[in-house]
């Protein structure tokens, strides 16, 4: 295990010309960043986002026209993976005031603040509860709460330029006002985050800040946010009920036009259930599972994209999904860790990034979408990547600059989770040099919504990644684990207001599902057939040729 | 809509094949795999057992050993990579003892640990939960130190824990090790490190609404202005120290 001796040969040329870059490094010398007009350039000639034919106009919905990634309009025009007609919506299975569909950090967050405002809530998930990006993210989180430094006014110009200028404007105000509560209400609760002695947070920069306002919890810091924010929904299990393995498979509506529930799918027992809600949030998080561009993904098991299709289904728009977000580290190398998020605190941390003769190509800490063309533009067109197998490529990240620039033991302190994982595969980074490449990553749009977590759905809430605008066309790192605390505590709040003061009862209906199921068989039905996908396939197509009466419905079995 | 990568390692390409027994049953799987693809490449459908798929979630907590071996094995499906003759099972869920408590009212120290969880005292030392940790912690020290009642020394040895349960799934004892974990971390998070006060200094701030006119002022500022502004803001260096400070201190 460890490197094959050819890339060990390779990173003898990194380690020729590392002492010289930490010495820059040192002195502040730093390779210019790109200006806004040669970042566009290097945008429109490198980003998969930009590539002839990946995109296609929705040909239903309230979004008809829009053109986005085609792997999610097959999933648009797909039906429903019931009859509208089975389903008997005069018996319900299950009745609470807030229904939050999606059991990671935003649905979580939401989860609590619901509780706190008087609401009994339900939380459905689809894996267990937890299972989640949120468990995934390992930078940190953003928040402008140095008071002799930074101000949100400075977090919300990185969050606009990161963006590309387009995000929705009300939105990008309330995270970066929200940011410090978030911090001090982790604070609160109990969790580990990194600090000095004097319990002031210690914070680094991330890609796009022009402060240190990234607050980490070693490098697994979305792991501290989401299995504290569980521990505390467990705690207050009078009110809080979870179900796992029922993920929700379609929003139920009344007559009034109000969302009055969902409709659940138990991946075990394959029974369908329904639940009655006063009020219902979406945050069933992103969708790198649909593998875009057959990309490689950073993303969990269940990252499928499901709470776009229901938004959508029950008439809530889309808004800039035109972009995906591709993170510029994920790992490449070896084979078994492909996919592997490395934190962009590597790079905050002072690691450079080199090519195949150790010299630097790119500033470090670009916004990511940058970042990741840069990085393939260095391994196709000006051609220094190194060959990883199978035909790949990959550029080094040297993580040993970290503890010759922060001495011994940093990337034990700073890393623990990554130089445990590489260990296994025997490669000690912090001594040796990481392989990396652009990998799926987020979302960067989704469903609309405001700054009270509304849609244009009465009684109808979003939060977290499953939402659209706040990032514009692209997020910074650090933004991502703020965004679901931000707005899955307003989405929680409101959601509990709504259901005690607003909610109005009628008859349950699927009707929306009918009518879409019809515009579905007009516009013709996609490949995907069925949605949302639930699950991806990663079935053995040898082993499903032998499987001749099993029965797939979608991705399924 | 499969992935193209994730694909061709199901397939297996041109690694050779390895034995392996999953729940006793043979299957032959390629060296390259890890626990969690073999059982795909082999035929199952994960739903149970699988989370993040990154090492981190905790999901897919497993035990295996080899032929005439003393030894039980343990490892993350999604990080072990398959070796031959490997006997596999994965223990997805494991019932688990969680107290209900107030972390405002719970102090920190090991006599109200042990309120919450009796079970502590029975701990015997004998050190299987240390080596059924698939993530190296040093799982018997933070229980010792949580009954001697070093909260700070179990939250720090106790910090890298997944919560996938091997741990409790053998503990002749039968406490449930990481539960008591993460009331350590939170009692220390909580009432042992000192509170951020720049950060509650900062929400007092904002919330005075002392912010509110220069964001106003950015929300209407058109994009040709915030351009200048994004490139002309002052950026704090790579290796400044925690107490640096920018020379513009208006929006501050």
């Amino acid at each position: 295990m460890g490197y094959t001796p050819e890339l060990k040969n390779l990173i003898k040329i990194v380690e020729k010309t590392r002492p010289e870059r930490v010495e820059r490094k040192k002195r502040g010398e730093e390779m210019p960043a790109l200006s806004l007009a040669e970042r566009e350039e290097r945008l429109r000639k490198y980003h998969p986002d930009f590539i002839e034919g990946n995109r296609r106009e929705i040909t239903l919905g309230p979004s008809k026209g829009y053109a986005i990634s085609k792997e999610i309009v097959d999933l648009l025009e797909a039906k429903s993976r019931y009859e509208p007609d089975d389903i008997n919506l005069s018996e319900v299975d299950y009745e609470t005031d807030v229904l939050i569909i999606g059991g990671g950090g935003a649905g979580t967050a939401a989860a609590l603040l619901a509780q706190e405002h008087g609401a009994k809530v339900l939380i459905v998930t689809k894996l267990r509860h937890g299972d989640a990006n949120t468990m995934m993210a390992e930078g940190g989180i953003q928040a402008a709460d140095k008071g002799d430094k930074d101000s949100p006014y400075y977090h919300y110009l990185d969050v606009m330029g990161g963006g590309h200028f387009v995000n929705d404007p009300e939105l990008v105000k309330t995270l970066v006002t929200e940011a410090p509560k978030v911090l001090e209400w982790f604070d609160r609760l109990g969790m580990m985050f990194d600090k000095l002695p004097d319990g002031r947070f210690y914070s680094l920069h991330g890609g796009g800040t022009c402060r240190k306002r990234m607050h980490a919890a070693g490098d697994i810091s979305g792991a501290e946010i989401m299995r504290t924010l569980r521990d505390e929904a467990r705690n207050r299990k009078k009110d809080i009920t979870v179900l796992e393995f029922s993920p929700a498979v379609d929003l139920i509506l009344n007559e009034h036009g109000h969302c009055a529930g969902a409709l659940l799918y138990n991946l075990e027992t394959k029974e369908y259930h329904t639940v009655k809600a006063k009020a219902v949030i979406i945050a069933t998080g992103g969708s790198g599972r649909l593998h875009i561009q057959n990309s490689m993904t950073t993303n969990h098991y269940g990252a499928t994209g499901d709470g776009l299709i229901m938004g959508y289904r029950a008439g809530v728009k889309l808004c800039f999904l035109h972009t995906v977000q591709y993170h510029p580290t994920g790992a490449i190398f070896p084979e078994q860790a492909e996919g592997l998020l490395i934190t962009e605190k590597v790079r905050g941390a002072g690691a450079n990034v080199v090519n195949i003769d150790g010299e630097q190509f790119v500033y470090e800490r670009e916004p990511r979408d940058v970042e990741s063309a840069s990085f393939i533009r260095e391994c196709t067109d000006v051609g220094k990547g190194i060959p990883v197998s199978g035909g790949k490529w990959g550029v080094w990240l040297d993580s040993p600059m970290i503890d010759m620039l922060s001495g011994p033991g940093t990337v034990e302190k700073e890393l623990p989770g990554k130089l445990i994982l590489f260990k296994r595969y025997g490669i000690d980074i912090s001594k040796e040099p990481m392989l990396v490449y652009p990998t799926l990553h987020y979302q960067n749009g989704g469903l609309e919504y405001d700054s009270k977590g509304e849609t244009c759905v009465p009684g109808l809430f979003v939060a977290g990644e499953v939402g659209g605008g706040v990032h514009g066309e692209n997020r910074l790192m650090g933004n991502s684990l703020l965004d679901i605390n931000v707005f899955g505590r307003i989405a929680g709040v409101s959601a509990a207001v709504y259901a005690g003061e607003k909610a109005k009862e009628g008859k349950l209906t699927l009707d929306h599902i009918r009518d879409y199921n019809k515009e579905v068989d007009k516009v013709g039905v996609g490949p995907a057939k069925v949605a949302p996908m639930l699950l991806p396939d990663y079935s053995n197509p040898e082993v499903r040729k032998r499987q001749i009466t099993a029965c797939y419905e979608g991705t399924l079995r | 809509m499969s992935d193209a990568g994730e694909k061709s390692r199901i397939e297996g390409g041109e690694a050779p094949l390895v034995p392996i027994y999953i729940m006793g049953s043979k299957h032959d799987v390629p060296d390259t795999l890890t626990i969690q693809k073999a059982l795909e490449y082999a035929g199952y459908q994960l739903i149970r057992g699988c989370g993040c798929r990154g090492g981190i979630c905790g999901a897919c907590g497993t035990v295996y050993r080899f032929p005439d071996s003393p030894k039980i094995e343990v490892g993350l499906a999604c990080q072990t990579v398959v070796q031959p003759n490997m006997y596999i099972t994965q223990i997805p869920f494991f019932p688990a003892n969680k107290t209900a408590y107030d972390i405002d009212e719970v102090k920190p120290a090991g006599e109200e640990v042990i309120k919450l969880y009796p079970e502590l005292l029975k701990c015997m030392g004998c050190n299987t939960c240390t080596k059924s940790c698939p993530m190296d912690i040093e799982v018997m020290e933070y229980i010792s130190a949580a009954i001697r009642g070093d909260i700070a020394r179990a939250a720090e040895l106790s910090f890298s824990c997944v919560m996938c349960g091997l741990c409790a799934s053998r503990c002749p004892a039968e406490l449930c090790q990481y539960n008591i974990a993460i009331l350590c971390r939170r009692l220390y998070g909580k009432h042992i490190v000192p509170r951020a006060q720049h950060t509650i200094d900062k929400v007092k701030k904002i919330e005075e609404g002392y912010f509110d006119k220069a964001l106003k002022e950015l929300m209407e500022t058109d994009r040709k202005g915030l351009e200048k502004l994004y490139t002309d803001r002052e950026n704090e260096p790579e290796m400044a120290d925690e107490y640096w400070e920018p020379s513009d201190k208006t929006y501050l």
